[in-house]
């Protein structure tokens, strides 16, 4: 067991688990945020993805350890002031069909965007080929980060 | 409910069209001040206008919480922003509760309707009691009453008390599709601004204050046992408070977090006994089919007699493997077990056969367990089985309190139930013009229903009548099933035989055309021409509504216009579900792999309830199937599956996936299946574009591995 702290979604946290425990894990489990899902446990399909100091992570294979005194951003925190304009796109286009990958999606889609605007279709493509969707809404995802860019018209 | 009933409900439901809800009309409550205008279990109208929506159906990704409402709030005249839903768990009040089948609008679509449009004709009532005016003069309009000749208008909320106390009419009047305000309209899901906030509470997220949680180590080897096991290692692992036998093939390992359970799990030691399967091969269950098939089996569909048909004969044989469903959300369960009763928290399709599974389980009766209906991250089928809900059962039994099981994704992939793999033998008689003047299609599969012990009337899968019928007016025309045994646990998979019927019927017809030398759009609607009704079961099959599904894909890909250089096409279409399908894949080659650029998809689904929802359901099915088609395939090895993760399992990514166009044929037909129809096509029609742009028939799926 280990003490460790760190930021989530702004505010600090202190958990008490084994440094190997993975950050999904202790999101879901010890700090009781859901939003960030469980699918594969092995970094294959993205649903647990979350931003660490700004960056996408996968957090089902990144230990606890490693996170300690870092800035992770989850579902639940991505919306400064209420929704997040790629969560309004999310809706307006209609996307979430079983909805349970759709916050990993998000969670990728936010990480293009705040270091490419503007994206192209290949550039969408590149971003979000690591978030698995079995509902196949992969059309609907990319249009809706077309209009997130265009914020928030199609 | 017991399972037996699971799949009879479906075609029973279709064949006598309505009114299968039991206990439909609730009793009325005695007492004068009323709380709520309840006339059946589907639906409460609040004083403050608040309306709600039961939904005994389980939404899996499909949209049903959204579309079942919007069915009876059409016809009850409802504000649609007053709705909310809930969802019912199990309950003796609703009927079947399985989702499955594509059939929960078919099915539901007259017991939804005659619920609303009774609360409006007694609402009507009551305001023209309160205001001594005949019912005629007053019309029921976005959540009011109104009057026209005096202008006064009541709320719903306002008619609470008065409609409470009067009788509930028998036989109301249904609005006609002309007149629909809600059915029909992309109305937004109900359920998506919780799914993108993450407020949305699958199963996988559900927690009862003091909940424990826990994973199983099951046998590796289908059928195999437990024999002994070493907890030493596993017990050192903080949190751990618990590992057990809980049944004959499972080792439950508890922990105060899912990660020190899979902890505990990693290091435990069991010993199994493998069984009789343990040199279990796919190699030699594939050989079982092909000696299965020169036995006779059972007729599914026959006119005429192909045998006697004269002409050029044309065979050819196809293959497809077995396949994992792969929903994105894990399986799980919370139970809660409290010596005479038991409550669960199930993301589950059979709310009902949870209730009696985990009754008979724990030794309880089934009214001592009480089954809560999560949302759920994907179905497709894999959550029409109960094994995790009697595992929770199980564990929070011995544990005595109550318990969360999480499956790893690798449980998901290793212990799940499987599409049949199946053979099937195709042969035709083509007369002088290449027209088949016979067709056989032969099914060797073994039966779903029939490996869990469930009903095989006759000897039919009791899916096959939903899935595999005839979609061509060929004169002598025979679909036959053979069925087989396997000690592959299988499991119904979205679209479940439709696909491999599709696939071997679909690819063959292509065959033919090569044969006969023509353009394979125009062949199928050659075959089509004739108006026929080929009755199959509890559905009759008409050429015009399949003819009619192909001209406008043929329309809508501009068929007969030439593509760029390196651009192909292949067709594919088929009916299931009641539903009519067809689709034109465009490809080109690239390193000699199938790119998908443009999928038109059209389909003849009757009464359309809310056509953004449509769209979903066929891009995704497609999208799905496409996985299924490419690379999909579970692999057997000494008794083992071999797959185990999204590594060895690919399902399609954003990079392999086609611009989708969706197109529904417009109809006031009763409204049929959407959920499935369009899986089956899209295998042979991406292989039939293969096959435009290379010369080469693929006759084993997946095509990657061919």
């Amino acid at each position: 067991m280990a003490d460790i702290t760190l930021r989530v979604n702004g505010s600090e946290k202190k958990v008490s688990v084994s440094p190997e425990t993975p950050l999904l894990w202790v999101l879901r489990d010890t700090l009781e945020l859901t939003g960030t899902k469980f699918g594969c446990g092995a970094g294959l399909c993205g649903a647990c993805t979350v931003h660490v100091d700004g960056n996408p992570i996968r957090s089902c294979s990144t230990p606890i350890s490693q996170v300690s005194g870092k800035n992770v951003i989850t579902i639940e925190g991505l919306g400064a002031n209420g929704l997040h304009v790629l969560q309004q796109a999310w809706i307006a286009e209609e996307v979430p069909q079983c909805g349970y990958c759709q916050t990993g999606q998000i969670m990728s889609a936010a990480a293009l965007l705040a270091k490419t605007p503007n994206p192209t279709d290949d550039q969408i493509t590149q971003a979000m080929n690591g978030n698995l969707c079995r509902c196949g809404t992969y059309e609907r995802i990319r249009k809706a980060i077309h209009r997130a860019a265009n914020g928030g018209a199609r | 409910m017991s399972p037996l009933s699971r799949r009879e409900f479906v075609g029973a439901g279709v064949a006598a069209g309505a009114g299968l809800v039991i206990g439909f009309y609730l009793p009325h409550k005695g007492s004068a001040q009323r709380e709520s205008f309840s006339p059946n279990a589907y639906l409460r109208i609040m004083p403050d206008n608040k309306v709600t929506i039961v939904v005994a159906r389980s939404e899996m990704g499909q949209g049903i919480r959204t579309a079942l409402p919007m069915i009876l709030a059409e016809e009850l005249e409802a504000d649609w922003k007053q709705i909310e839903i809930e969802q019912a768990g199990a309950s003796t009040l609703y009927g079947d509760q399985t989702t499955g089948g594509s059939a929960s609008i078919r099915t539901t679509w007259d017991p939804m309707r005659k619920a609303g449009a009774t609360a409006r004709e007694m609402l009507i009532s009551a305001a023209a009691l309160t205001w001594s005016v005949p019912r005629s003069s007053c019309t029921a309009e976005s959540g009011h009453i109104k009057h026209a000749a005096s202008g006064r208008t009541l709320s719903y909320g306002d008619l609470v008390d008065k409609a409470s106390t009067l009788p509930i009419p028998s036989d109301v009047p249904l609005k006609q599709s002309k007149d629909y305000k809600i059915v029909g309209q992309r109305l937004a899901r109900v359920d998506s601004p919780d799914k993108v906030k993450g407020e949305a509470i699958y199963g996988i997220d559900f927690r009862l204050p003091g909940s424990k949680y826990a994973v199983l180590s099951r046998c590796p080897v289908i059928g195999g046992k437990a024999s002994s096991f070493d907890d030493k290692e596993s017990k050192k692992i903080a949190g751990v408070s618990y590992v057990g036998k809980i049944s004959d093939s499972a080792v439950a390992v508890v922990a105060d977090s899912v990660w020190g359970a899979m902890e505990g799990r990693r290091v435990l030691n069991v010993t199994w006994d493998e069984g009789a399967n343990k040199d279990l091969n796919t190699a030699g269950i594939m050989a079982s089919l092909k000696q299965a098939a020169s036995k006779k089996g059972v007729n599914l569909y026959a006119a005429g007699e192909p045998a006697k048909a004269s002409g050029r004969k044309i065979t050819a044989e196809y293959s497809l493997p077995f396949m994992a469903h792969a929903p994105m959300e894990p399986g799980n369960c919370t139970a809660h077990y409290q010596g005479t009763k038991c409550e669960m928290w199930i993301p589950t399709q059979v709310p009902q056969d949870c209730r009696d599974s985990v009754a008979t389980a724990i030794g309880l009766d089934s009214d001592q367990v009480k089954v809560n209906v999560t949302l759920m991250g994907g179905g497709f089928g894999r959550r029409l089985e109960h094994d995790y809900a009697v595992e929770a059962a199980l564990v929070s039994k011995a544990i005595n309190g109550p318990v969360k099981v999480v499956w790893s994704r690798e449980d998901d992939m290793r212990f799940s139930t499987y599409r049949p793999a199946s053979l099937h033998q195709l042969s035709a008689t083509l007369d002088g013009s290449g027209i088949p003047t016979g067709l056989t299609h032969r099914i060797i599969a073994p039966s779903i229903s029939g490996q869990k012990g469930m009903p095989v009337p006759n000897g039919v899968d009791p899916d096959l009548p939903d899935e595999a019928g005839p979609v061509y007016g060929v004169p002598n025309y025979l679909i036959e099933s053979v069925l087989v045994e396997t000690p592959v646990p299988l499991g119904w998979m979205r679209s479940v035989y439709a696909l491999q019927a599709a696939f071997a019927l679909e690819s063959f017809i292509d065959e033919l055309a090569t044969a006969a030398g023509k353009d394979p759009l125009k062949y199928r609607l050659q075959l089509l021409a004739k108006d026929q009704d080929l009755p199959y079961y509890t559905t009759t099959w008409h050429t015009a509504r399949m003819r009619a599904v192909l001209q406008l894909a043929a329309e809508k890909s501009a068929w007969d216009k030439p593509l760029p250089p390196g651009r192909y096409r292949g067709v594919a279409c088929f009916g299931c579900f009641q539903s009519y399908m067809a689709e034109v894949v465009e490809i080109s080659m690239e390193k000699d792999q199938p790119k998908v650029h443009r999928v038109v998809a059209v389909v003849d689904c009757g009464q359309v309830v809310n056509p953004s929802i449509l769209e979903q359901q066929i891009q995704g099915g497609i999208v799905y199937g496409l996985g299924n088609a490419l690379r999909a395939k579970i692999t057997v090895e000494k008794g083992r599956i071999v797959q185990g993760n999204f590594d060895d399992y690919t399902p399609l990514r954003m990079d392999e996936t086609p611009v989708v166009e969706v197109y529904a044929v417009p109809s006031a037909e009763l409204p049929t299946g959407i959920g499935e129809p369009s899986v089956p096509p899209i295998a042979p029609a991406l292989c039939n574009a293969i096959y435009a742009a290379t010369k080469k028939r693929i006759r084993a799926l997946p095509i990657l591995n061919s």
